[in-house]
């Protein structure tokens, strides 16, 4: 088993942190959106990963061996730490760029 | 099907929910560009490091040929999708909340503000 992929995962997500307590992105402040956002994007990729380690597209080595379905817990959480860093990541740029707009705001 | 046709078919499902069904149209904006830009110098990092340690084995049958950092080019449509993905539902539900409400300005230019009125900016 290797500590490389949960490390990397954590990694990820103490990196983005400063963002949300530093620049002040407000992500994790608002909990039912960015569920809301992660909930559909689970379910399609998670259909994708299923269906491509059933078709061997790839495989994976030295993981923990839990699994969701033929998923591994490793891959369920990537699809969690990568969404989240990504809106971390966009609320970043808007935080520094105050004017560019995103789509969201109030008219 | 292989790895590349999957990958072709993530990267326009990804496009058609940003441009077609919610209409986000995040594919536009300067923002979700730069926001892309950083995304993917830190995806290519992490990628090369389970593709490299071989975490993750793919098959050479089903993908194209070419790699960077260890990974397949696909993986880089696998990348893009799940971030326009993530970030057009992101910016779907918050469009969504910020019409449901009255704007500030406009709703703070219809009162007039009384003289008990004095914890008005302390909320902002």
């Amino acid at each position: 088993m290797s500590w490389i992929y949960p490390a990397v995962l954590l990694g990820c997500l103490v990196a983005t942190l400063p963002l949300e307590l530093v620049l002040g992105t407000r992500v994790y402040r608002q909990p039912l959106r960015l569920l809301a956002a992660l909930v559909p994007v689970l379910a399609v990729f998670l259909t994708w990963d299923a269906f491509a380690i059933h078709a061997r597209h790839w495989h994976y080595r030295h993981l923990l061996g839990l699994r969701v379905g033929n998923v591994p817990v490793e891959e369920v959480a990537f699809f969690v730490v990568v969404p989240v860093c990504a809106v971390l990541t966009l609320e970043a740029v808007r935080r520094r760029r105050p004017g560019w707009r995103i789509g969201d705001e109030q008219r | 099907m292989t790895y590349t046709s999957a990958a072709a078919l993530g990267l326009v499902f990804a496009l058609v929910l940003d441009l077609a069904l919610l209409r986000t149209k995040l594919l536009r904006r300067k923002a979700f560009w730069t926001a892309y830009a950083i995304v993917l110098c830190f995806q290519l990092v992490v990628n090369g490091v389970f593709t490299g340690q071989r975490l993750v084995v793919y098959s050479e049958p089903d993908i194209f040929g070419p790699r960077l950092f260890y990974a397949p080019v696909e993986d880089v449509a696998f990348g893009f999708s799940l971030v326009l993905q993530t970030l057009a539902w992101w910016v779907w539900w918050g469009r969504r909340a910020s019409q449901a409400r009255p704007s500030p300005p406009a709703a703070s230019a219809a009162r007039r503000p009384g003289p008990t009125e004095t914890r008005r900016s302390s909320t902002r």
